[in-house]
């Protein structure tokens, strides 16, 4: 088993050197970020750059800290009440853990996906308005353009245009999961989290999300949390493993998968690991 | 469903089949190089040799990025395997067009031989093969990539006679011997440029049936 | 004997026991049931729903009075022990873990048990003697102090089993935390509190104790809030108490009544949970 010193130093060559933070179109830039719950560090000096519009995968083992971090983009963990972030994560340049940054509207930029579809108790239609009532939008013409547009965007609109007022419900648990894109979608976000997307899903189910992704990044920058490595294989420009709360490696999906520099990640990639 | 990836296929598709288009020029130019003793236009082909060279390069790293990123199954991945194979087949060709120019060139630098009969025609035939291989991949016919197959027994029998001819050549006059040999070997060049047609058919069999009829003669319980 | 022969005998024992229990159980409501009906359906006529209770020694008469008095008086409760309840079991749901909460948690417990009379002097306290008159809103107040405890704990209870997963689809769309609240997940509890409103309803519907000194009773037709008014539960022990076989005929005839309204309550509580949720069910 690895020491912690090893594990630093496997950080450290992960962390981006200045010059390919210009050479990439940085959307996120996440600089010495720690994670405690309550005493327990869960996060180590995580240093990365996600690149705009691409769909960038987080793969590593139950417990390696990936699902924290991502919830750390859009600050959903700031609601669990012994969470303390240290460092600094910026969209577009401005770190959001900013004292004066609004979380609301952070969360209206940075939309996301979670691993268990939660569509609201209320109609399809509604739950696509909901983000666009709750920011004021209260014109039908207007939210009806929406709506469409966003179930449109998620695959979802020749599916459930006859039955808009249909509980949510109603759907399976594919579409479901759709509807909870295209609702997060709807309020125009510029980053999209998921969250394990498809983990509850069916095969077919799978590659209709997996294809949708692929559809969304011309638009939208995407990371997605991943324990499915082929997943993150199939759909993702980026990936970066993590472990133990360590970013281990960052690279281009093809190395990560194909010839990845450290061992860890090798093993991890081929199954050897555990 | 439309996938992503389908677009990746195609894409390889496409390259292999450029590819396989250089390689029936190489072999075009090199018949006739030989046939009108164009020195200049041997040389051509040597020189073209490193294009095909790097093709075969672009398509193997392309290959490899596919299987990591798209885990291929059934019939993608047996199309993955055959473009795996299929490559180095016309990669091996086209070095054997180039080694035809080489001899042209040599050949050049002397009087021609007494008209060919054997060669010519053994060359036409592998030609027609190879361009059949490659349509056959194309098109996915396993009916023509089987015919493809059959004919190369004939063009075995072609090389031998034309061996025969150049036998009686070389024990006519010794001055001769020298010019025989390269077309021995230029002849034996030609057969193995169908035999790499042959190949190429077993693997779009496979493509296509699913059926690896590669050493089929061999079995152990046929 | 076999292990398997054993095995089924003592389960066959076990569940001889449990429909002996079931039958000892239901044994009371039957029989309570099958005497209510018996006596009060017969006294029930036309005249019971739209007369006046006539004065003494008379046959005849009736409880409308005390049948709209009843029903003035739990749209009073409800109107004080909902919103207040509600908001009240949001807050619990919410701030689960401070140490306020669990101090107003323990006080809705301890209420619950108090018995109900003591509510009745309360609301006498501050309702009625104040202003020297009893009236239909002290009666109000002393049930919707009843129900309070009931619909804190309930709306609490089923705000904290709504799925975490909508709290948290609502805040990634950039909800504030009362929005959340207030748009997503009450109205996913919405079916449960619902019943738990019916079902505190239908427990004050049928007290007797807390009106005896707020709401009084009338003789007379009554619907004003300030007035003293009757209510079919005070009327029933009126005339039992009393000597005429009239009034004890009428007796029946409003306990009757009584237990009707409340399986009617509860069934309307149950129709209307269905339909709501089925906007709910994933």
């Amino acid at each position: 088993m690895l020491t912690t010193i090893d594990m630093e130093r496997l950080g450290a060559t992960a962390t981006p050197s200045a010059a390919s933070l210009e050479s990439m179109n940085a959307k996120i830039s996440v600089r010495d970020f720690d994670f405690f719950y309550g005493p327990a560090k869960v996060l180590h000096g995580i240093s990365l750059d996600i690149p705009d519009r691409q769909v960038t995968a987080l793969i590593g083992p139950s417990g390696c800290g990936k699902s924290t971090f991502i919830r750390s983009i859009n600050r959903m963990n700031d609601i669990i009440p012994e969470a303390v972030a240290k460092g600094t994560i910026a969209i577009d340049g401005r770190d959001i853990y900013n004292s004066d940054t609004d979380v609301v509207s952070l969360r209206r930029r940075v939309g996301m996906v979670f691993q268990k579809s939660n569509p609201f108790p209320k109609s399809i239609y509604d739950n696509i308005a909901y983000g666009l009532r709750i920011g004021g939008m209260h014109n039908k013409r207007e939210l009806n353009g929406v709506v469409e547009k966003s179930l449109i965007r998620a695959a979802l609109w020749d599916e459930v245009k006859d039955r808009l007022h249909e509980s949510a419900f109603a759907l399976s648990g594919g579409q479901q999961q759709r509807l909870c894109i295209a609702r997060a979608l709807a309020v125009d976000p510029e980053v999209l989290l998921m969250d394990e997307p498809a983990s509850a899903l069916d095969p077919i189910a799978t590659t209709k999300i997996e294809e949708l992704i692929w559809d969304l990044k011309v638009n939208y920058t995407i990371v997605i949390v991943t324990h499915n490595m082929q997943q993150a294989a199939r759909v993702s420009d980026r990936t970066a493993f993590f472990m133990l709360g360590r970013l281990v490696e960052y690279s281009d999906t093809k190395t990560i998968f194909m010839n990845p520099k450290e061992k860890m990640t090798e093993d991890y990639v081929t199954g050897r690991f555990g | 469903m439309q996938r992503h990836f389908d677009r990746d296929i195609e894409d390889l598709k496409d390259l292999l089949l450029r590819m396989g288009a250089m390689v029936e020029d190489a072999i075009t130019q090199s018949i006739r190089s030989l046939l009108e003793r164009d020195t200049a236009l041997a040389e051509e082909v040597i020189a073209n040799d490193n294009r095909i060279d790097q093709m075969e390069l672009e398509i193997d790293r392309r290959t490899l990025e596919l299987i990591a990123k798209m885990q291929p199954a059934a019939v993608d991945l047996r199309f993955v395997a055959a473009i795996m194979k299929i490559t180095p087949e016309l990669e091996r060709i086209a070095d054997l067009a180039q080694d035809v120019c080489e001899r042209v060139i040599e050949l050049n630098r002397e009087p021609p031989l007494k008209p060919m009969q054997a060669i010519p025609r053994l060359a036409q035939d592998a030609q027609t093969m190879v361009r059949q291989a490659l349509d056959a991949f194309v098109r996915g016919d396993a009916v023509l990539a089987r015919q493809v197959i059959a004919q190369d027994d004939n063009v075995d029998q072609q090389t031998e006679q034309s061996f025969r001819e150049l036998l009686t050549y070389m024990l006519e006059d010794p001055r001769n011997i020298s010019r025989a040999i390269r077309l021995t070997f230029t002849g034996k060049y030609f057969e193995r440029m169908a035999d790499g047609a042959t190949n190429i058919c077993e693997m779009v069999v496979y493509l296509v049936e699913g059926k690896m009829i590669k050493h089929a003669g061999m079995a152990p319980n046929a | 004997m076999s292990y398997a022969r054993r095995r089924k005998i003592i389960s066959a024992i076990a569940e001889g026991l449990c429909a002996v229990a079931v039958i000892l159980a239901l044994l009371p409501l039957a029989m309570i049931l099958f005497y209510v009906i018996k006596q009060g359906f017969t006294s029930l006529n036309w005249a019971f729903f739209t007369q006046m209770p006539k004065p003494v020694g008379e046959t005849g008469g009736g409880m409308a009075n005390a049948i709209v008095g009843t029903l003035v008086l739990i749209a009073i409760a409800a109107s004080v022990a909902v919103p207040i309840g509600c908001i009240c079991g949001v807050h619990l749901a919410e701030y689960t873990d401070s140490k306020f909460s669990s101090i107003v948690r323990f006080a809705a417990d301890v209420l619950n048990g108090v018995p109900s009379i003591v509510f009745g002097m309360f609301a006498y306290i501050i309702a009625v003697l104040p202003v020297k008159r009893f009236s239909a809103l002290a009666g109000g107040l002393a049930l919707g102090f009843i129900m309070i405890p009931i619909v804190v704990r309930t709306t609490e209870e089923l705000l904290r089993l709504v799925p975490s997963g909508l709290r948290e689809g609502a805040l990634a769309l950039g909800a504030t935390r009362s929005r959340a609240v207030f748009t997503v997940i009450l109205p996913a509890a919405l079916p449960g509190i619902l019943t738990g409103i019916l079902v505190a309803t239908a427990r004050v519907a049928g007290e007797t104790a807390p009106l005896l000194f707020t709401a009084f009773g009338n003789a007379f037709w009554s619907t004003s809030p300030v007035q003293p008014i009757a209510s079919l539960t005070q009327q029933v022990f009126l005339y039992a108490n009393s000597a005429y076989e009239d009034w004890h005929r009428q007796a029946w005839a409003g306990a009757f009544l009584l237990v009707v309204m409340i399986l009617t309550l509860s069934i309307a509580a149950r129709f209307a949970v269905r339909r709501l949720e089925r906007m709910n069910r994933p």
